[in-house]
């Protein structure tokens, strides 16, 4: 991007004033050095986000920002309903509550290395990932009823999953507000035998080592310390939150033309949230986040399965399962006034600050976990919420390192046989069924983790924790 | 046996046959086009049917460039208010088809009348061997979406795809 386009507020802030239809500034997190990495695309979804009804006080790009559809990957957005705000399923995107669940195995690397190729192949046998894949789920009408309405709930009363997880997962578990009643029958129909699968792209499950502490206080409360193991599960609502996401578009767009509203890219079509559509939108889309609860708990359980033959004694409680791609009913505090808000994080990680009532006693007072992957390579980060992030961008953080290639020219750079090899030489062992799907996610295909958490914690978006290398990564 | 694919006598658009690498440029092909996080499709022909032919090929090569075998045949219908609507809605019909059979397409025939449009498409199980796929299609976006026609008479129809 071209830096000139905006004004640098601080050395992680810059800024572009409202001009023509923008409502807001567009503010972007960012050193300069991710800033001129980003794409033009970027900073033009960002204001065309900015023009949208009901926007509140900004349209926010997080450090990780990249081009997306609509949104930019990386957007955070916030609507007032009683400002004409609006609810957009672009906004959302077609991976409903796609998240990261983290969970402590209690055990050091030296109990994993002497295991670590058989654990490998036992988890990619028994996490069913990549095109094509089932589950060994099939959900009847019933069934998918009650998994809409109850989520991470539902997992546990059928006996996968801990009924200790919940305090851990956000929204306790289950979305409120979720009608079954608006996902369409082709949605439900494409979720039948899709519950317990990763998925493909840039899912996976990694069984990751804490290389490097930050702080130690706020590691000692998260109960990580370095050489502890971990195990990550990045995935959404597979088919049924890609259905829910292409009808709704395809709602809103044709009911704007209908209305005659001129969309700066059809992509961001949106419908008012106190309007009959995106009340049904916002019925579905909970309940698509319940079946990506639901999907995490599962595949927590699988791993959970897998650990125990291993290792009879390892637990794996969670550390915290947080969604990045949502909107969500929230308090903020505008001009000094308590506001409720429709947040919109599109690639974007909630990042409560310490204190913050929604979070568990056991983490209230250092603030939420905030879990940011990498690549296969370079590893992955723990971050905590930081007060300021509420005034900042109303409570949220990035959600990853952002592409620096596309997969086009990923698979134009490497082949996924080598950097399988190279990265075995490195005792980081890849499992996936799909030799090119690991060359569109090379680690070089994406930017510097590191550069973007650190951006994220001088913004006073979220203070890095602990620093994870992978051991183990199953892909799709 | 399966209903063999013609239109007008030619073969159906396949994901195996063409695409810009040839020369001089074909009258009928696909390309992907690079985006951050995802990957842009694109198809064109003499007719906007073809050109949405030769992008659903695109789609397919987007998750496998091995072969894929016609061995049974799924019909889809949609419809849209205009062509770049009825575009998106025919590669999420065809998303959605590959999603919940769990199969792959390699051949696609597509008939346009009045906003209205019936596609057939040949395909298989997906073989994970054998076709290795790599990301999994979850919608087509309204971004970069495009269906036009150039100065040559030649239509072209774009988008991103979300994998």
């Amino acid at each position: 991007m071209e830096i000139s386009r905006v004004v640098q507020i601080d050395p992680t802030a810059w800024r572009l004033e409202p001009s023509g239809a923008m409502r807001v500034p567009v503010v972007i997190y960012a050193d300069q050095g991710l800033l001129q990495g980003m794409d033009d695309k970027v900073i033009e979804q960002a204001t065309n986000v900015a023009t949208l009804p009901g926007i509140v006080r900004g349209s926010y790009v997080m450090p990780d920002g990249h081009w997306g559809y609509g949104f930019p990957i990386g957007g955070v957005a916030a609507f007032d309903p009683d400002q004409g705000g609006v609810v957009s399923a672009g906004g959302v995107g077609f991976d409903i509550s796609c998240g990261v669940r983290t969970m402590l195995t209690g055990l050091t690397v030296s109990d994993i290395m002497p295991v670590q190729k058989r654990l490998a192949d036992s988890l990619f046998r028994q996490i069913p990932a990549g095109v094509g894949s089932t589950g060994a789920i099939t959900l009847d009408a019933i069934d998918m009823e009650a998994m809409l309405a109850g989520g991470a709930h539902w997992a546990i009363e059928r006996g996968l999953g801990d009924e200790t997880d919940l305090d851990r997962i956000e929204e306790g578990g289950r979305m409120a507000g979720a009608r079954p009643d608006c996902v369409s029958d082709r949605a439900k129909e494409r979720q039948r035998e899709e519950m317990g699968t990763l998925g493909s792209g840039n899912h996976y499950l990694e069984v990751q080592a804490v290389v490097e502490i930050f702080d130690s206080t706020v590691a000692g409360v998260f109960g990580i310390a370095k050489d502890r193991v971990v195990v990550t599960i990045h995935c959404g609502s597979r088919g049924l939150g890609h259905q829910i996401g292409t009808e709704f578009l395809k709602e809103m767009v044709v009911a704007a033309g209908e209305r005659g509203i001129v969309l700066p890219d059809r992509e961001l079509a949106c419908a008012p949230i106190n309007s009959e559509v995106g009340q049904r939108y916002l019925g579905a889309m909970r309940a698509a986040t319940n079946c990506a609860l639901a999907n995490r708990e599962i595949l927590g359980h699988y791993a959970r399965r897998v650990f125990t033959h291993f290792f009879p004694n390892a637990a794996l409680s969670i550390l915290f399962d947080v969604s990045h791609n949502t909107c969500k009913v929230e308090t903020h505090l505008v001009e000094a006034k308590r506001r409720e808000l429709f947040v919109h994080r599109k690639g974007a990680t909630r990042a409560f600050g310490p204190g913050h009532e929604s979070l568990p006693a056991a983490l209230r007072a250092v603030g939420q976990p905030v879990l940011i992957g990498g690549s296969m390579g370079t590893g992955s980060y723990i971050l905590v919420g930081d007060a300021r992030s509420e005034a900042q961008a109303f409570s949220s953080a990035c959600h990853g390192a952002g592409r620096a290639l596309s997969r086009h020219a990923a698979l134009r750079q490497w082949s996924g046989r080598k950097i399988i090899d190279e990265l075995a030489a490195q005792g980081i062992l890849i499992r996936s069924p799909s030799s090119r799907g690991v060359a569109e996610e090379a680690p070089g295909a994406y930017k510097d983790v590191g550069a973007v958490v650190a951006a994220a914690e001088h913004a006073g978006l979220a203070r890095r924790v602990a620093r994870l290398r992978p051991l183990i990564c199953v892909k799709g | 046996m399966i209903d063999t694919p013609t239109k007008s006598g030619a073969l159906p658009a396949s994901a195996t046959r063409s695409n810009r690498s040839s020369a001089p440029a074909p009258r009928a092909g696909w390309e992907h086009f690079a985006h951050d996080a995802d990957i842009g499709i694109r198809g064109w022909g003499r007719t906007p049917a073809e050109a949405f032919e030769q992008a659903a090929c695109a789609l397919t090569a987007a998750v496998t460039q091995e072969t894929v075998i016609a061995r049974s045949k799924v019909c889809v219908s949609c419809s849209a208010p205009d062509l770049e609507l009825l575009f998106v809605d025919w590669l999420n019909a065809v998303i959605y088809e590959m999603a919940l059979r769990r199969m792959l397409f390699g051949q696609f025939a597509v008939q346009i009348e009045d906003g209205q449009l019936q596609g057939r498409l040949w395909g298989e199980p997906v073989d994970v061997a054998r076709h290795a796929p790599s990301a999994e299609p979850k919608g087509a976006t309204y971004t970069a979406l495009k269906v036009g026609q150039d100065s040559d008479g030649i239509w072209s129809a774009a988008c991103i795809v979300d994998v």
